[in-house]
C-alpha cells in the first residue's frame, strides 16, 4: 500500500514501530510531570481545535459559526531502539474533551489513571471513561508531599475500582517510580491479552 | 474588528496553510511515525515552507505526527492534512500507521516495550 511512496522517499528498509501509553487524570494531577520524569525530550504540546460544544472539528465546514477553542495535550517520547519508539500522551485535563480521549486511546498499549488523593473526586470521570472502553488501565496514586495518605484499599473502595484493575502508589516526579507505573501498565496489558485469548476474562468492563 | 464575519468563523485561519482543506487524504494516527530521505528533503524545498520544515524534521530523526504538530506549531488537524499530502506525494514514508492485530503481534510488541522500559 505504501510501498511505492516509501521507495521514492528512500525509506529505511526496516519498519519503525511506535507504541503509546495514555496518562489520564484530572486537571493538575501531575500528568505532565509524570511524562517529563521519563521522557527523553521536554514534554511537547500538541493542540487540537474544537468548538465550544466540546465537539471535534476535523471537518470545520460542518460547524459554521461556532466559537472554537483549542485543547492541549502534552506528550513525551522514549526511543527504545532504532525501530521502536514509545510515546506517552497526557489526556486533556478537562473531561468534556472526550473526543480527544477517543483519539488518544485508539491503538494504545494501555493507560494509567493518575489520582491525587487530595482531590479524589477528580478521578471519577476518567475512571468511568476507561470502564467503558476496551483498553487495559491501571490506577496510580500520586503521593504528593503532605498529601493525605490513604491505604490503597480505602482508595479502591472510595473510587469503586474493580478488583482486577491494578492500583499502585507513585511519585510522578521520580523516574524510577514512573518507570514502575509504566511497567505495571504493560504487564497488565499482557495479562489482559492472555486472559482474552483464553476467553476467561471479560473483554469490556462496565 | 470591523471586518465582515466569515460565516465559517475563526476556524478558517488555522487551515489557511492547507488552502482550507480540513480532510486529510488518509487517516494518520497521532503516534504514527514519519521519515524523510535526503532526496525527499530536496524535493520538499518546492512544496512550501511548512512541508519543507516537516521534511527537514523527519530527516533528522523519525517523528510522530504529534511531534510534527508541536514543532511546526500547527494544530493537529492541520498537521495531519499536510503530512497526509506529503505521504501521498512520496515526500514522507509512513510507519506504524495501523494498530497491531492478532495475539502474537500484540504480545511481541508488549514484550519489546516492557523490556525497553526495564532498560531505562
Amino acid at each position: 500500500m505504501d510501498f511505492a511512496s516509501s521507495e521514492r522517499a528512500g525509506a529505511q528498509p526496516r519498519e519503525i514501530t511506535s507504541a503509546k501509553i495514555v496518562i489520564a487524570g484530572g486537571f493538575g494531577v501531575g500528568k505532565t510531570t509524570l511524562v517529563g520524569a521519563v521522557s527523553e525530550i521536554e514534554p511537547l504540546t500538541t493542540e487540537a481545535l474544537m468548538t465550544s460544544a466540546g465537539q471535534g472539528v476535523d471537518d470545520a465546514s460542518k460547524v459554521p459559526g461556532k466559537e472554537t477553542t483549542t485543547v492541549a495535550m502534552d506528550f513525551g517520547r522514549i526511543t527504545m531502539a532504532d525501530d521502536l519508539i514509545l510515546y506517552l500522551f497526557g489526556t486533556p485535563g478537562q473531561t468534556r474533551f472526550w473526543f480527544m480521549w477517543d483519539e488518544l486511546i485508539r491503538g494504545a498499549v494501555g493507560a494509567a489513571v493518575l489520582v491525587d488523593t487530595r482531590r479524589i473526586a477528580d478521578a471519577f470521570a476518567p475512571l468511568d471513561y476507561f470502564e467503558n472502553r476496551h483498553l487495559p488501565y491501571i490506577v496510580a496514586l500520586n503521593c504528593f508531599d503532605g498529601a493525605p495518605r490513604y491505604e490503597p484499599d480505602e482508595v479502591r473502595e472510595a473510587l469503586a475500582i474493580p478488583p482486577h484493575v491494578p492500583l499502585v502508589m507513585c511519585d510522578a516526579r521520580h523516574r524510577e517510580s514512573v518507570k514502575a507505573v509504566l511497567v505495571q501498565v504493560v504487564e497488565h496489558a499482557m495479562a489482559t491479552l492472555v486472559a482474552e485469548q483464553s476467553g476467561g476474562y471479560p473483554a469490556v468492563v462496565g | 474588528m470591523g471586518q465582515p464575519q466569515d460565516p465559517r468563523g475563526n476556524l478558517v485561519r488555522p487551515y489557511a496553510v492547507t488552502r482550507g482543506r480540513t480532510e486529510p487524504r488518509r487517516d494518520i494516527p497521532i503516534e504514527a511515525i514519519l521519515v524523510a530521505s535526503q532526496a525527499a528533503v530536496q524535493e520538499a524545498r518546492f512544496a512550501g515552507h511548512d512541508k519543507y520544515r516537516i521534511a527537514v524534521l523527519c530527516e533528522a530523526k523519525p517523528q510522530s505526527l504529534a511531534e510534527l504538530s508541536a514543532f511546526t506549531r500547527q494544530p493537529l488537524g492541520v498537521a495531519r492534512v499536510l503530512v497526509a499530502d506529503m505521504v501521498a506525494d512520496g515526500l514522507l514514508s509512513l510507519h506504524s500507521a495501523a494498530p497491531k492485530k492478532g495475539f502474537t503481534e500484540r504480545m511481541d510488541l508488549l514484550e519489546r516495550v516492557l523490556s525497553g522500559l526495564r532498560k531505562l
